[in-house]
Order: structure tokens, then C-alpha cells, then sequence
């Protein structure tokens, strides 16, 4: 049985369906990448699994327990960790404060804690008192992760981790993906970098206008399909 | 000389005018509410403790103690069944409710009490008085002084101290981001509202013991409140200690040239301030 899978998710932004029907699965320890253009639905569908938008019951099955309806606070604390589009640090906190507000709704002893964030992202730790926004955009991407870390989540969720970093930073911070799977966490990433999400991907889903119109392991997926998934065919 | 003792009356009033202001400060902080039914929840707790001293017989420091968690409790239930419905992007809805509230609040006061004034009972400490160097202060000033400082520090220490107070720094910089951490923004606001009232309740507290108080004495409390965060800059809390010094001290100062100035001089003072430094002494980056 998958670990996290969504069942004819919609999702609507006022009278303005963003999701029409989306279907994924996300197996035990498995990476699936997510792909599709700006505005193909990708933050969107993030935000419904992690509950930040409400769902119907049913939608959503995590762990054999149906979170379809519950709100993103109880979605956390079963153990789906999301690091959000655009990072979202709090202002207010410090980088260890970042860290530490993680564990805010689970505390689960497990591979992650401050010290073992500390060891995957070294920086932080000497940066662990300043201001968690006084940070270049690769560190802060580093607390972000951290702080969905925290938690020792058994889903991690990363919307567009890679956005406007530049590609010796994205390297660095694709390096700790190995670690995060080893101390056992399943992962959702969500990338408009195609090459990065072929690297690390077992399975890829690529959206468009809301829906899923192509999935496959990377190595099984044509230039051309992808091409047409991503932006229709005929483009 | 008579002035050295002018200025000190002046800075231990302020102590009380923080004390009514921290609560609201709080609470305006963490989710930008700006409760107009704060000087009436003042109120409300003067006859709380007025009631537990006159039907248990206790002193009115332990009728604090005892009205504490009945405060919060209080505060709690407002906030989470009723204020956090008006919280939204529009200000009005909060404004409105707690204007509403203010009403119900003296009205239900003066149904309950009737419109004569009260006073919690004082004993011989509480009008006592100290010889410090060349000054004579009252006790009851001194403990309301220092009543406001250990609030402020207190509350220094939860916002920066504990995980409580993480989370409500970080509630109150992004409710969303925050709920995915495994925080409630609506607990989260209901335990702040409760912890302003039991800060409201030391307020009360003294408000009783140093002066008469009756149902609609709350909008003038909630002007003092005003006054001094907004000279602090909202939201920080030494600011706001600071804002009801300049207040008290401006009342001590107008009424030794006359009488009549005390409660204008404050005011003068308030927009003095505002004029020099718009956003308040210490406003926050962020605001
Ligand atoms: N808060 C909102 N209100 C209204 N419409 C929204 C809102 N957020 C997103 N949308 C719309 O929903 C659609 C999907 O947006 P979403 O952010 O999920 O796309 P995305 O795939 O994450 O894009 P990007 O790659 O640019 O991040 C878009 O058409 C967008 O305009
Ligand atoms: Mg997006």
C-alpha cells in the first residue's frame, strides 16, 4: 500500500478551479518530482496535500488514514512536513528559532534534531543566531528544509527549492537528499528545473492546467512526451 | 526640590498606565487587534475582585490570584468564539465587535453594580509611604511600578524564552507558515487574549486600590492604554513602560503648575511625541 496518495483532488481559488482531478502516489521511501510550468497547478496541489487548502474527505489518504479534510496543523503532526514555495522563514526568529519552531506540533525523536541539521548544513550553525531573513537565498532554502526536518516527517514536501539560486547552491542543496531519505522520509519534489528532477526522481508526474498529463519513471520518459506534457501537444 | 518629587510620583504612575497598556500592546502585536473593550475588561476585573473580596472575605491580593485564571478564561472564550471570527485583511469587523463589547460590558456593570463607585479595601500597607534619599513614595505606587516591570520582563521572557512564545512570534509574523509547523493560529490567539487578561488583572488590581472606580471609568483606561503604546512604538513592550512614564509624568507635571492640566498634559505630552516620532520611540522594522 502507498505511503501518501491523492484521489481526484480539485482545488479552487474563489470561483477559479486550479485542479481539476489530480491522482499521485507517493510509495514508502520512494522520490517522486512533479514538474509543469508556472501556473500548471503544482503549488497548488502542495498546499491541498499539506492542507493549507481544505479538501474534501476522501481526497487524500496518508498512512491508511483518510486527512483528506483535517487542517495543515494536524496533517504536520501525523507527519507530512512541507517546506513551502518561496521558503516563508519567520522574520521575527532567529535561524535556531527557525529550526526549533519545526518541531512546534510533533516532537518525534528520530534521525533529525538541531545537531544533525546543524552537520547537514554546517553554515547554519554559525549563522545560528542572526535573523532567519538576514541569510542569502541558499541559506535561508537550508533553514527552510531544516526546519521541515525537524519534525522527523515521514513525507517531505519541497515546493521549487531551486528557485532563483544559482546552480552551485542548488548542487549543495540537492546533496542533502540522500540524507533525508536515509533517515527515512518519502519525498514530494516539486521542480522547474527538469534535469534536477530527472536526477533525483524515481517517478516523475508532469501538470498542466491543473491536471496530470504524463507520469513515468525518468529514464522511461521521451524528450518529446515531456515536451508535449509540459506545454501541450502541437506547441 | 518639590520637583525631584513631582517626576518620581509621576514615573510610578506610569507604571500603572503600562500595566493597563501591556495587555492591549500584546494583544495588538501578536494579531493586530485592537480591542476598544480593553479599558472596560479592566473594569470587569476591578468588580471580579471587588466580588471575591466582599463574598469570600479575601484580601484583595489573593482575589487577584483567585481572578486570574477566571480572567484568562475569560479571555480565552472571547477570543476564540467570538474575536477571532472578525479577524480577516478588512480592520473594521475587530473594531466594531469590541466597540460592541465595550457597551455590553458597562452595561452589564451597571445592571450588576449600579453606577455608584467603588473601592477595593485598603489596609495599612497599601497607604503606607518610604523615605527614599529626599523622596517620600508611596508603597501601593512603588508595587504597581514594580508590578509593570516584572510583567514586562515576564512577558520578555515568554515571547523569547519558551516555545509558546516562538510560536506566537512567528503566528504573528505568518499565520499559514505557521499552521504548518503544527500550530493553531486560533489557539494561538486565544492563549495570548488570556495571558493580556490576566495582565489586566494586576491592572485592575490596582486601578481598585488607588481610586475609586465605577462601570464607565473603562474608555479612559483605554485611552492611557492607547497612549503609551503608541508613544512606545506598537508592539514592543519596554516602549510601552516607557509610553506611561512620559504620560504619568506629564500628569504629575501639569497638575503641580495646575490642578486642572493633569489629565491635558497627558494628552499634550501623547501628541508631542507623535509629533516628533510618528511610528512611537521603538516601532518595529517590520510594521
Ligand atoms: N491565491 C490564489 N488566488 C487565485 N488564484 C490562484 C492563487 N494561487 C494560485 N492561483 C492560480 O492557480 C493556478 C495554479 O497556480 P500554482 O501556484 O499552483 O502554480 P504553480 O504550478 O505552482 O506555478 P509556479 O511554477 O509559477 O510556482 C494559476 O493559474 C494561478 O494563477
Ligand atoms: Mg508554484
Amino acid at each position: 500500500m502507498a505511503l501518501l496518495d491523492t484521489y481526484g483532488l480539485t482545488a479552487t481559488y474563489g470561483d477559479f478551479q486550479a485542479l481539476f482531478g489530480v491522482d499521485i502516489t507517493l510509495g514508502e521511501a520512494e522520490t517522486i518530482a512533479i514538474i509543469g510550468a508556472n501556473g500548471a497547478g503544482k503549488t497548488t496541489l502542495m498546499r491541498s496535500i499539506s492542507g493549507v487548502l481544505r479538501n474534501a474527505p476522501g481526497m487524500v489518504q496518508f498512512n491508511g488514514r483518510d486527512i483528506g479534510a483535517l487542517a495543515a496543523d494536524e496533517i504536520m503532526a501525523q507527519g507530512v512536513a512541507m517546506v513551502p514555495e518561496g521558503r516563508k522563514l519567520f522574520p521575527s526568529l532567529s535561524v535556531e528559532e527557525n529550526l526549533l519552531i519545526g518541531t512546534y506540533g510533533r516532537r518525534v525523536s528520530g534521525h533529525w534534531s538541531l545537531g544533525s541539521v546543524y552537520d547537514l548544513f554546517p553554515i547554519l550553525k554559525d549563522r545560528r543566531h542572526s535573523p532567519g531573513t538576514a541569510l542569502s537565498g541558499g541559506q535561508q532554502q537550508m533553514v527552510a528544509i531544516g526546519r521541515a526536518l525537524m519534525s522527523n516527517p515521514r513525507v517531505l514536501l519541497c515546493d521549487e527549492i531551486s528557485l532563483g539560486l544559482a546552480p552551485v547552491v542548488i548542487k549543495d542543496i540537492y546533496k542533502a537528499v540522500p540524507a533525508i531519505k536515509a533517515a527515512g522520509a518519502s519525498l514530494i519534489v516539486v521542480e522547474q528545473d527538469i534535469g534536477q528532477a530527472m536526477a533525483v526522481a524515481d517517478r516523475v508526474y508532469c501538470m498542466m492546467e491543473g491536471r496530470v498529463t504524463l507520469t513515468g519513471a525518468p529514464d522511461a520518459l521521451s524528450r518529446d512526451a515531456i515536451h508535449d506534457a509540459y506545454f501541450g501537444a502541437g506547441q | 526640590m518639590i520637583w525631584v518629587d513631582t517626576v518620581a510620583q509621576g514615573i510610578l504612575l506610569g507604571g500603572l498606565y503600562a500595566l493597563f497598556a501591556a495587555g492591549l500592546s500584546l494583544v495588538f502585536g501578536i494579531m493586530r487587534l485592537v480591542n476598544l473593550a480593553h479599558g472596560d475588561l479592566i473594569v470587569v476585573g476591578a468588580y471580579l475582585i471587588l466580588l471575591l473580596v466582599t463574598l469570600l472575605g479575601l484580601p484583595p491580593f489573593l482575589a487577584a490570584l483567585v481572578a486570574m485564571p477566571l480572567m484568562f478564561a475569560l479571555g480565552w472564550g472571547l477570543q476564540k468564539f467570538l474575536l477571532n471570527r472578525t479577524l480577516g485583511d478588512d480592520i473594521l469587523p475587530p473594531l466594531l465587535v469590541t466597540f460592541g463589547l465595550s457597551i455590553v460590558f458597562q452595561n452589564a456593570l451597571l445592571e450588576g453594580f449600579s453606577a455608584d463607585s467603588q473601592r477595593l479595601p485598603t489596609d495599612a500597607l497599601t497607604t503606607a509611604s518610604v523615605a527614599i534619599g529626599p523622596l517620600n513614595l508611596g508603597v501601593m505606587p512603588l508595587l504597581t511600578f514594580a508590578s509593570a516591570v516584572a510583567v514586562i520582563v515576564g512577558l520578555n521572557q515568554l515571547f523569547y524564552r519558551t516555545s509558546l512564545g516562538r510560536a506566537f512570534r512567528a503566528t504573528s509574523d505568518d499565520p499559514v507558515t505557521a499552521s504548518l509547523m503544527g500550530i493553531k493560529p486560533a489557539s494561538i490567539f486565544a492563549t495570548a487574549t488570556g495571558i493580556a487578561l490576566i495582565i489586566v488583572t494586576i491592572a485592575a488590581l490596582y486601578l481598585g486600590l488607588r481610586a475609586n472606580f465605577d462601570p464607565n471609568i473603562g474608555p479612559a483606561r483605554l485611552i492611557y492604554a492607547f497612549e503609551a503604546v503608541i508613544i512606545g512604538g506598537l508592539g514592543s513592550l519596554w516602549g510601552t513602560l516607557l509610553g506611561g512614564i512620559i504620560i504619568g509624568v506629564a500628569q504629575t507635571v501639569g497638575a503641580a503648575i495646575n490642578p486642572e492640566w493633569q489629565i491635558l498634559a497627558g494628552h499634550l505630552a501623547f501628541l508631542a511625541v507623535l509629533l516628533v516620532r510618528p511610528r512611537g520611540l521603538f516601532p518595529r522594522a517590520n510594521d
